[in-house]
């Protein structure tokens, strides 16, 4: 993978009034790198991505785009970013066409070169038939895609998609995946999303940030890593013994049952007693037909770094009131 | 400059989408030939003999197309900053390469090229009596001039009024105020001394379009409308950039 590093972001911090929503926020990222942005609803997810595109200023550090640094020279650092925020920014009195040619023309790109700029990124997310269409008739999926197009139609170093899947249906997601694994080849992608399987199959890094601060900044692989010591698994069975039986194989920590008739079992730890459940059922028939590997490492990760965080603060808060 | 033309045009194009500008331009136009046929019909009678054909008709008609043009364009103007901000486009406008000072002069460039389409129309009117007579052009010049200046200085208030308001409505009824207020300001200063009478009378809108109506082209009158123009510009560039820092 190409080193060069597109996006520098250092010691981000912004208030709004006394209000802190972000605070020393500091991370890179390379050329074809894809990182997924995650974090709560009001974590400084939004905020971040828009300090980084120019839209606010930050009180405190710098973002550099591409080299330039966006408020030193402004101008060279916004040719290099393609946006769209999490409300795409379009006007509904204007067509797909017309709207696309303004926002190539905003974006820097030549007149002699729009034509095809348009085509282009009409191609690249399925417009190619709504080219004179009115924005506001348009469905919000369709909504959704004229936003990306914007964002990747002068083909930015650097690719800034505030939850870029939000409101399309399943097919119309792989389609936009499917764009930004191609996107990522040559370029930097950010995206913030609430999907955390979207960053588990997209996403090269995981950046979580929580109340302002960034939590975690791992890449994907060595997440993986981790998620492949097993500590428990979910099965379904059809006639299920008592959870003393299932207690009484090697490994097994604990039982509970589940929601949706699935029994959770906990492992001790670094034993994976999987194969010793899977006999007993067959051997005491008791009719195992589903079996769920734990495969939710981000989403545990997550949660601990959030909600773990968010319950801890909470009881500060409340203990700092009485 | 290239994007204060892109941003300019991009106003009028959306302008022109919307039934509000042919609106606009038609009602302003119906209102003024209905006036214009009154102040013709009475330079006709005979009391009027004496008077000058284009003192009485042409700067008539533009004296009140001042004052309709002071009710039609917070209407025009309102949507400016407040419509960017409420379709989110504000945002697209910010992470282009594009600085607010050129952004603010386009909307300022897009709105006075619509006000001069709109004196090209209602001008047409008195151009019409050129058939029959002799009209004083020298007058009807700096009485265009002075119409000119004088709706570029509302978009200027309008465009300012529409940065730091949240709703269309909001903003054409606050610019509305305050046109109207510079506009009789001059009032306020009768029943004072005689310095605060100047300048409150110096501060009317009015009070400089009129000479300019009148033919006397002042260039001081002319620069009261780009300073007022320049200010409130200077002052929604201002608002913007603390919207980004503050905000």
């Amino acid at each position: 993978m190409d080193n060069e590093i597109l996006i520098s972001v250092q010691e981000l911090s912004r208030f709004y009034g006394e209000q802190r929503a972000i605070e020393n926020v500091s991370f890179n990222v390379h050329r074809g790198e894809i990182l997924g942005f995650l974090g709560p609803n009001g974590a400084g997810k939004s905020t971040t991505m828009q300090i980084i595109c120019g839209v606010l200023a930050a009180n405190h550090g710098s973002v550099k785009i591409a080299g330039y640094d966006i408020n030193e020279a402004p101008r060279k650092a916004k040719e290099h970013i393609g946006f769209l925020p999490e409300q795409p920014p379009l006007y509904d009195d204007l067509t797909v066409d017309e709207y696309l040619n303004y926002a190539g023309k905003l974006r820097g790109i030549k007149k002699v070169a729009i034509a095809k700029a348009v085509k282009i990124s009409k191609q690249r997310c399925g417009l190619e038939n709504s080219g004179s269409r009115l924005i506001q008739n348009l469905s919000k999926g369709y909504k959704q895609r004229v936003g990306i197009a914007q964002a990747i139609i002068h083909s930015p170093a650097v690719i800034i998609l505030d939850e870029p899947t939000s409101g399309l249906d399943p097919l119309q997601i792989r389609e936009i995946r499917e764009l930004m694994l191609e996107l990522a080849e040559d370029h930097s992608v950010i995206l913030s999303t609430h999907i955390l399987s979207e960053v588990q199959s997209l996403c090269d890094r995981v950046l979580i940030i929580n109340q302002g601060k960034i939590v975690l900044d791992k890449a994907m692989k060595e997440l993986q890593n981790n998620s492949d010591k097993i500590d428990h698994i979910e099965i379904a069975l059809r006639n299920p013994p008592a959870l003393e039986e299932l207690l009484n194989i090697e490994g097994v920590a604990s039982a509970e049952s589940n929601i949706k008739d699935m029994l959770r079992i906990n492992f001790i730890p670094d034993i994976d007693a999987t194969d010793a459940i899977v006999e007993k059922a067959v051997a005491e028939n008791w009719g195992l037909y589903k079996l769920n590997p734990s495969d939710t490492s981000l989403e545990t990760i997550f949660m601990q770094l959030t909600y773990g965080d968010n319950e801890q603060t909470q009881e500060t808060g409340t203990t700092d009131n009485e | 400059m290239n994007n204060i033309i892109l941003i300019a045009t991009n106003e009028l194009r959306r302008l022109f989408k919307s039934p509000l500008a042919w609106i606009i331009l038609a009602t302003v136009q119906f209102l003024l030939a209905i006036f214009f046929y009154l102040l013709l019909s009475q330079y006709m009678q005979p009391a009027s003999a004496g008077t000058g054909l284009t003192e009485v008709v042409v700067s008539g008609m533009y004296q009140i197309a001042g004052v309709i043009m002071l009710l039609v364009s917070p209407l025009l103007t309102m949507r400016l900053l407040t419509e960017e901000r409420r379709l989110n486009t504000i945002k697209l406008l910010y992470s282009s390469p594009l600085s607010i000072t050129e952004l603010v002069l386009g909307k300022y460039l897009g709105m006075t090229v619509f006000y001069c389409l709109m004196l090209a129309m209602i001008s047409l009117m008195p151009a019409s009596l050129l058939f029959g007579t002799q009209l004083d052009l020298g007058q009807i010049a700096a009485g265009l001039i002075g119409l000119l200046l004088l709706t570029s200085s509302f978009a200027a208030i309008g465009l300012f009024i529409s940065s730091i308001t949240k709703q269309p409505s909001t903003a054409a009824i606050s610019t509305f105020g305050v046109l109207f207020l510079l506009w009789i300001i001059n009032i306020a200063g009768t029943n004072s001394s005689e310095n605060t009478a100047a300048i409150f009378s110096y501060l009317s809108l009015l009070k400089h379009y009129t000479s300019l109506l009148n033919g006397v082209f002042n260039s001081a009158d002319v620069l009261f409308y780009i300073f007022v123009s320049l200010f409130f510009i200077l002052l929604s560039i201002w608002r913007l950039d603390a919207e980004r820092t503050y905000g």
